[in-house]
């Protein structure tokens, strides 16, 4: 019994992981957090790096296995994949930069060694990723139908009646450790943090930003809502939303 | 024949000591018909609810012509205080318990969770209900369970569960920020929430010594220690001060 008890205690070296025919060796990536990760995100992979007190928003805590950016549902664990566009990405507005200069092994090699930090990882398998359909060309209508659609599900209510990141709940907004947090200003054009493709705003609407306040709407809309909610987002930040609104106004 | 006969009775007995070895899998209500009951009582000057500001949400607004009030410390007139979680942390039998079938619901209603405080058993099925004419997102921020949060329209049903105990699980919705609740997750059937009245039962308890705990959200947890005979009401009060 014990035997046994020993061979499944999660160890440091035991993950792997797999991204596009590459795969990753924790030991290996161990070698690159503790050299480029560790003072935001700590020796254990909790966030308390020596960094973390001057940084907002705070370095991801990886022991609770709850992420923001993944193709998979909310409550369920990110593909490698997942993790590892993150790292290759970064988060814009964060301090998380884009880690490309890394080489495509090491950033797979660092995924293997993340995945270590929470036992979620040996205990539960990732979540099937959501399915994405072919979006519809956008429209006027579409955009009509999805600022419909921005209403009816309450997203002025922090993101503000036009987006701009100011509704009324958006100063009570914390994340799941408490900090404060804001809305996204929608018609500020900057980049989205998890993508910004149209898709990559499907995606993070299906799947919510885990440890956020934003919210999965996977169970409250159908595919052709979320696509004319994502046309109007597209259409608030283009222009800082003037073209949103000219859209909605417009009685043609 | 002798020697056969004294490998037969061997190894029954063998066979008879594995099966008494396992622990048994049985419903609650099969065990015992011992219980607790009592009341919980708040001692001193109760803490004052607070108004709650709806504005935010004219829906909301609508459903309370008199303004709603916070609901952390609900001490009633008689000092009774409503949903205290009192439930069994010590002495029950080494048994593994299936989920009661039962449907358990939490309902958003008036922009405010009914329950207050919720109580299940691991992986029972959880039924959110959105009763209110407004989104609500359900967002339950747990230590020993997974961390989901799901927008749901008025009418859409959602239906999940918690597979670890935890006590308890605060509950909020980001778009109302005012909304707080709370989910306890127990491996057992042992457990209640307080009524108006501050009072709880739990049934169906063998004979033997237990351990009771009452957790009040803001209070904190209180500790009492009890035993059961067959088919004894045993009467545990607690209560709690500022």
């Amino acid at each position: 019994m014990v035997f046994i008890c020993v061979l499944s205690l999660p160890t440091a070296f035991a993950q792997e992981s797999h991204i596009a025919g590459l795969t990753g060796n924790a030991k290996r990536g161990k070698a690159l957090y503790q050299r480029y990760c560790i003072f935001c995100h700590g020796p254990d992979g909790d966030g308390q790096g020596v960094s973390a007190l001057y940084i907002d928003p705070k370095p991801r805590d990886f022991t609770k296995g709850v992420f923001k950016c993944r193709s998979t549902p909310s409550g369920t664990l990110p593909l490698d994949g997942d993790l590892y566009e993150t790292i290759s990405r970064g988060i814009h507005a964060s301090g998380m930069p884009s880690w490309k200069p890394l080489l495509r092994q090491e950033r797979v090699d660092l995924v293997a060694y993340i995945k270590t930090f929470s036992p979620r990882f040996q205990e539960e398998k990732p979540g099937v990723p959501v399915t994405i359909p072919s979006e519809p060309p956008s429209s006027r209508e579409s955009v009509k139908r999805g600022a419909e659609v921005f209403q009816n599900m309450n997203c002025g209510l922090c993101h503000g009646k036009e987006g701009r990141g100011n509704g009324p709940s958006a100063a009570s907004l914390t994340d799941s450790k408490g900090n404060r947090i804001t809305p996204f200003d929608l018609t500020s054009g900057t980049r989205l943090k998890c993508g910004n493709s149209d898709l990559g705003i499907f995606r993070d609407l299906e799947t919510g930003l885990d440890g956020t306040p934003m919210a999965s709407f996977s169970e409250a809309l159908k595919p052709d809502q979320i696509w004319d909610l994502v046309h109007y987002i597209a259409a608030l930040r283009s222009t800082k939303g003037q073209i949103a609104a000219e859209m909605i106004h417009d009685t043609n | 024949m002798k020697s056969e006969m004294l490998l037969l009775i061997f190894a029954t007995a063998l066979g008879l000591l594995w099966v008494g070895s396992l622990p048994p899998t049985l419903n609650a209500a099969e065990d015992g018909s011992g219980s607790v009951t009592g009341q919980v009582k708040f001692q001193g000057t109760a803490p004052k609810a607070t108004r709650i500001d709806m504005s935010a949400d004219p829906n909301c607004l609508k459903a309370h012509p008199t303004p709603a009030t916070t609901e952390d410390v609900v001490v009633g007139a008689d000092g009774s205080l409503e949903n205290v979680i009192v439930y069994v942390a010590e002495g029950m039998p080494n048994q593994t318990f299936q989920p009661s079938a039962q449907l358990v619901v939490l309902e958003q209603k008036g922009c405010q969770y009914q329950p207050h405080v919720l109580a299940l058993e691991a992986n029972e099925k959880l039924d959110v209900v959105n009763a209110d004419k407004t989104t609500h997102n359900i967002h339950p921020m747990p230590e020993n369970n997974r961390e989901w949060n799901k927008t749901q329209p008025p009418g859409v049903p959602i239906e999940e569960s918690f597979a670890r105990e935890e006590i308890a699980i605060p509950v909020k919705c980001n778009i109302h920020p005012w909304m707080h609740g709370y989910i306890a997750v127990f491996k057992h059937p042992f457990f209640a929430v307080t009524d108006k009245d501050g009072r709880f039962q739990i049934k169906n308890l063998p004979p033997g010594n237990y351990t009771i705990k009452a957790w009040q959200e803001k209070l904190g947890t209180q500790i009492q220690k009890t035993s059961i005979q067959t088919g004894q009401i045993a009467n545990v009060d607690f209560t709690f001060k500022q």
